[in-house]
């Protein structure tokens, strides 16, 4: 890092959250002072952000909080543990780790399939986090900087079918996330009990540097024609360019984000910005000199325009780009064409080209569990037993069973069958319908999501069939707040929780992911989004042009105006 | 023994020979009776000129030589109530003019017993016959080859216990076997006091009264002395509000303090005394009168096909059946003179039967309430029958959880609500389901204060203290905390404290977190015995800090234990002798020894049940 003063830093009182980064140790905090502390089963001050960099958040089960104030009881307090899983690509072996320590030691004994492409336990007691660090790690899996002002979990597009070119593109995901991990043995130390190592050198951290970065920084690694991993929600994006089925280079489309603040018109979600084409020997180079240019140029004063996505708008993304290309020693060519088709994930059954065969199921909210009549867990671990291929976890909170050899697929299809894991009335809607987990476990909802998704997924039903276009489909997110776990801002139809039973309604996206929506409807309840969408979807059944999807019909019958410059059109 | 101490001569320093003559002439030929009288005479005569002999008393005082009769009254008592069975007693006693001295065992040393002429032992028995902490080290003492001879001893004993137990009154027998043992001659037949003792016990309080008449009378006029009790004179409103006549106080809160997925239903129970003028200590308990449930009412009505309407005598009252069930009779603990009674009256033979193998009953009584017993034995009775079977209800006892300087006229208490499942039906305390669910907010409640000397803060506030109260055992060390809070204490503060689980059962969490982070607690220790595969206890936590706890006593650390006495407290006391072996360099019989001198200085305390 230079000491010299750029004119793109932010100048003014920085944000708290740098002092605490500053003050960490490398992330160390009084992290183990805490977990001796038996007396709550929460993390104190700093330790609180600080366990986000190890992959866990602190939560409480909300629902009952005020239930326990009244007991004399502080709240429920857990952690969740998100895991570091390039790719989503996990072995049998590890699934059936996670499955038992899911089983026993979580209080919800479920496991999350999340829409960062991995895995996640809810309701972990502060007793048994060393064990489950431990245990994950025995089994080769880690959750270092899956949360926290640090690059998280590197996506990467599940396509199954183009097998050669998927094994690329995740070995270039899982390098990118081993090259921006942080440096720091603050991890082992802590969780591992590994062995305190005096270090004298700084920085300790060469890419993210001893204060880590301004804010959170998410990258994917995307297969077209599928946009599955969504890339406009994502900082950084290596968009895989092949020739003749071989992977060469990729576009790199820098910026993306999608949270904002409610109420804070300085905060929009905006698309990634298109730099341009490099060859795979520069990858890694210019993965390190985006995220060094973020961490030097963003803004440390102020959070909620922290994200690279301001900083590409502040400085410019002129400016930005060839600090990449300075900082790399790479100039950027002109980006190769390809051509995004769709989000979803396709279920069922495909053959890949390599002759082996991959099945795609659909896991409703992600949410693996036991359910009376639908023992989804049991189903998966059963499939870990006597499957040799892997799992992949998608984008989209989905599970595919890859690499199944033809005499194999018979005995995964009965149990996944038996066990409720192939249903094959599942509409439409409900495949392109997606939530974040908001109420009851995370601190920042404001409105549910998950739990109210099958209600409205059952009304958006309802409302497709009373016009006549039952087997459609619209693309329909929820999220429990406007930090958008739930990707509403990339949906056609996005509600965004604003309070208890109250959501602001976006129109417009698009069925690939390329266009933001627009707000249509402030703070309405959940009564009036589908008096309002019985109409929408009425015009759109009646008007609709051959095979316009409902988010270009909103558009084009000028319900509402499309999202082009979010910095600048998004509130107009 | 002997005035006769000195005949060897005058005792020239004091005495000249003509006055040493004149005395030992006029005392020639008085028999043993009639020296001791004279002595106290003499005395008495000394005290009037000098003014400086008796305690400051409203009577003329003549302080009592020796040999005079004295009435001393010893108390072993582990919850109060031998204590307060003795101060009634000490109030007839008075009201006979007779004046006597009440000490606690605890506070009475063993070899001052050769010195008593009459002594009146006042003892409960607790768990498997055993003597009450206060009471440990007379016992032993009697029973040992220490004890001397008594020939000139008169006694008279009062055991208290429960008649449910297999050792009932063990202790009271203890007393009065060994006193007689050692040539101590009983004044009354030994009385053996169950769970409803109060009128056996007053009964028993006149007839020694009335024996000790001849003694006292022939002593003369000098009944007045006064000798300084030892107990605190009661308050006005501890006087005015007693088990007998309780104050109507309000129910203000009953609130679950454990979470949704307990195995336990533990509530804090908050209660005005507004008005009442009540002052209570922390470390006292209270008293509460409550009613049973009208469907356990209704259940026995209909088992014997009674109506509720008969109108039957209990005690100095007719009410009706329904109204003696609710209010006056203890319908949930078992014991046996209701099976004994109820049978005779029913002529079950499958309860006569059982009442054949003592030991049989036991463990079927063990498990059972009444209501068990009638619903597998369900007759026909006559209603006064019925109403005789059963032992008139008692209040119960709970320890106090607030400190008055905290919550000045209110009183807090911590309730286990005891409601299971057991041969196929829902059974639940009597008092504990009166309080957590039958009771309104705002609803009268009767309650007196039972106090509990034995069981105090050190009056040294920078003396440290070691609190071990796991389940509702926490609650007279919230109300030590509320105190030492209010009094700026200094003394360092160690909680030990246990239940099943830490997300559900960690009583008063929050205000424990408190206490910590404002630096009034020091250390808490806990142990959740369904967190891990291996249970652990409170004990095992102690253990495991045994150098540090060692510390604490060796720096004069007072240590009390609260909650069950059965188990916890045994093994709690085990651990602490354990702990002083290893890391006190002691034999365990010099630990056993240190644990003595700790309950002599007060510093180990115990409220268990």
């Amino acid at each position: 890092m230079s000491n010299e003063k750029s004119p793109f830093i932010v100048e003014g009182k920085l944000a708290d959250n740098e002092r605490l980064k500053r003050e960490s140790n490398n992330l160390r905090g009084t992290i183990e002072q805490d977990l001796k502390d038996d007396l709550t089963g929460g993390f104190t001050a700093d330790n609180f952000q600080l366990i986000r960099f190890h992959g866990m958040y602190q939560q409480d089960d909300r629902d009952i909080r005020a239930e326990r104030g009244k007991q004399k009881l502080e709240p429920l307090h857990n952690v969740m543990l998100r895991a570091r899983l390039p790719g989503g690509v996990m072995t049998p072996e590890q699934w059936l780790v996670i499955d038992k320590f899911a089983e026993e030691h979580t209080m919800y004994g479920s496991i999350r399939l999340t829409t960062r492409q991995t895995f996640q336990f809810h309701g972990v007691l502060k007793p048994h986090i060393k064990l489950m660090h431990q245990t994950l790690n025995k089994t080769g899996i880690d959750s270092i900087a899956t949360a926290g002002d640090v690059n998280r979990n590197v996506l990467c597009t599940s396509n199954p079918i183009q097998s050669q070119l998927h094994a690329e593109a995740y070995e270039w995901a899982k390098k990118i996330s081993e090259h921006l991990l942080p440096k720091t043995r603050a991890y082992a130390e802590i969780w591992l009990d590994g062995e305190k190592v005096e270090t004298t050198e700084k920085p300790v951290e060469p890419i993210l540097g001893d204060n880590y970065l301004p804010r959170k920084f998410k990258t994917t690694v995307v297969i077209p024609p599928q946009n599955d991993v969504d890339l406009h929600a994502n900082d950084l994006n290596f968009v895989a360019i092949a020739e003749d089925g071989k992977l060469v280079g990729f576009n790199v489309l820098v910026g993306g984000g999608l949270a904002m603040t409610h109420g804070d018109k300085s905060t929009y979600p905006r698309k990634a910005t298109d730099f341009g084409f490099i060859p795979l020997e520069n990858t890694l180079d210019v993965a390190a000199a985006v995220v060094t240019t973020q961490r030097d140029w963003g803004n440390r004063v102020n959070r909620k325009n922290a994200k690279t996505k301001y900083t590409l708008e502040r400085v410019g993304a002129d400016n930005f780009k060839a600090e990449v290309e300075k900082r790399a020693g790479v100039s950027f060519a002109e980006s190769r064409p390809y051509e995004f088709t769709t989000r979803g994930d396709s279920f069922g059954w495909v053959e890949g080209i390599d002759g082996n065969y991959h099945l795609t199921l659909f896991i409703e909210n992600g949410r693996i569990l036991d359910f009376p009549g639908r023992p989804l867990k049991t189903g998966c671990a059963e499939i870990a037993k006597i499957h040799k291929g892997d799992f992949r976890l998608t984008a989209n909170q989905n599970l595919i069973i890859a690499g199944v050899p033809a005499d194999q697929k018979a005995a995964i299809e009965k149990i996944a069958r038996d066990h409720k894991l192939i249903e094959d009335d599942t509409s439409n809607q409900k495949l392109d319908s997606m939530a974040c987990v908001s109420l009851p476990t995370c601190p920042l909802a404001m409105a549910e999501a998950e739990r109210y998704l099958p209600e409205a997924v059952g009304r958006m039903e309802g409302l497709l069939a009373s016009h006549g276009v039952a087997d459609d489909s619209i693309i329909f997110r929820i999220t429990g707040c406007p930090n958008g776990c739930g990707r509403a801002m990339l949906a056609e139809i996005g509600l965004v929780g604003k309070g208890p039973g109250k959501y602001n309604l976006h129109l417009g996206g698009n069925r690939e992911g390329t266009r933001i929506p627009k707000m249509y409807q402030e703070n309405i309840s959940e009564d009036e989004i589908f008096t309002e969408l019985d109409t929408l979807i009425g015009r759109w059944a009646k008007e609709r042009e051959s095979g316009e999807a409902f988010g270009d019909f909103v558009i084009r019958a000028g319900v509402i105006a499309p999202v082009v410059d979010s910095a600048r059109d998004f509130y107009e | 023994m002997s005035v006769n101490s000195n005949q060897n001569g005058a005792p020239g320093a004091v005495l000249n020979e003509q006055q040493w003559n004149a005395i030992t002439q006029a005392i020639a030929g008085l028999n043993r009776d009639q020296l001791t009288w004279v002595s106290g005479y003499v005395a008495g005569m000394a005290a009037a000129q000098g003014g400086a002999v008796a305690p400051a008393a409203a009577a003329p005082v003549a302080a009592a030589p020796a040999n005079t009769p004295t009435l001393t009254i010893l108390v072993g008592s582990q919850t109060g109530n031998a204590m307060g069975v003795a101060k009634g007693f000490q109030a007839q006693a008075e009201a006979a003019g007779y004046t006597s001295k009440l000490v606690s065992m605890a506070d009475y040393k063993p070899r001052s017993i050769k010195g008593e002429t009459h002594v009146a032992v006042f003892v409960s028995t607790h768990g498997e016959g055993d003597a009450p902490d206060d009471a440990i080290e007379f016992h032993e003492f009697l029973g040992g080859k220490k004890a001397p001879k008594l020939d000139g001893l008169k006694f008279a004993v009062l055991g208290l216990g429960d008649s449910s137990y297999e050792f009932f009154c063990q202790t009271g027998k203890d007393f009065d076997e060994r006193l007689g043992k050692l040539g101590g001659k009983a004044i009354v037949p030994r009385l053996d006091c169950d769970v409803d003792y109060e009128d056996a016990a007053k009964a028993w309080g006149e007839q020694l009264v009335a024996a000790l008449k001849d003694d006292f009378a022939s002593a003369g006029t000098h009944d007045v002395v006064t000798v300084q009790s030892g107990v605190a004179a009661p308050s006005g409103a501890e006087q005015m509000y007693t088990k007998k006549s309780p104050f109507k106080a309000t129910l203000i809160e009953s609130q679950k303090i454990t979470g949704r997925d307990s195995v336990k239903d533990i509530r804090h129970i908050e209660i005005s005394l507004e008005d009442s003028g009540i002052q209570y200590r922390a470390g006292d308990a209270l008293g509460i009168w409550f009613k049973n449930s009208a469907e356990l009412v209704a259940e026995f009505l209909e088992l014997t096909g009674l109506s509720g309407s008969e109108e039957v005598k209990v005690g100095d009252t007719t009410v009706s059946l329904s109204e003696a069930l609710t209010s006056k009779l203890e319908l949930t603990l078992s014991y046996p003179t209701f099976v004994k009674a109820y049978q005779e009256a029913t002529g079950s033979e499958g309860l006569a039967a059982l009442m054949e193998d003592k030991a049989q009953l036991r463990t079927y009584l063990a498990e059972r309430q009444l209501i068990d017993i009638v619903r597998e034995h369900p007759a026909k009775i006559e209603a006064q029958a019925f109403a005789d079977a059963f032992r008139p209800l008692t209040p119960r006892l709970y320890s106090i959880a607030s400190s008055q300087d905290e919550v000045e006229e209110e009183v807090h208490l911590t309730v286990a609500h005891v409601d299971y499942e057991a041969f196929g039906k829902r059974h639940q305390g009597g008092a504990s389901s009166f309080l957590c669910e039958r009771l309104e907010e705002g609803a009268e409640v009767e309650v007196y204060i039972e106090k509990n000397d034995h069981f105090r803060l050190p009056e040294n506030t920078d003396t440290p203290v070691i609190m071990v109260g796991p389940g509702t055992g926490i609650a007279p060390f919230r109300a030590f905390m509320q105190e030492r809070d209010a009094q700026g204490a200094e003394g360092k503060n160690w909680l030990f404290f246990g239940n099943p689980n830490f997300t559900q059962d960690f009583l008063y969490q929050v205000e424990w977190q408190g206490y910590v982070k404002s630096g009034l607690v020091d250390k808490i220790t806990l142990a959740f015995s369904r967190d891990q595969k291996d249970k652990i206890y409170v004990q095992h936590r102690l253990t495991e800090n045994g150098k540090e706890v060692w510390e604490w006593l060796e720096a004069g650390a007072h240590f009390y234990v609260c909650g069950d006495a059965t188990h916890m407290a045994k093994d709690v006391e085990a651990a602490l002798v354990s702990i002083i072996q290893e890391h006190g360099g002691k034999s365990e019989e010099d630990a056993k020894a240190y644990i003595v001198a700790l309950r002599k200085a007060k510093r180990y305390q115990k409220d268990v049940y």
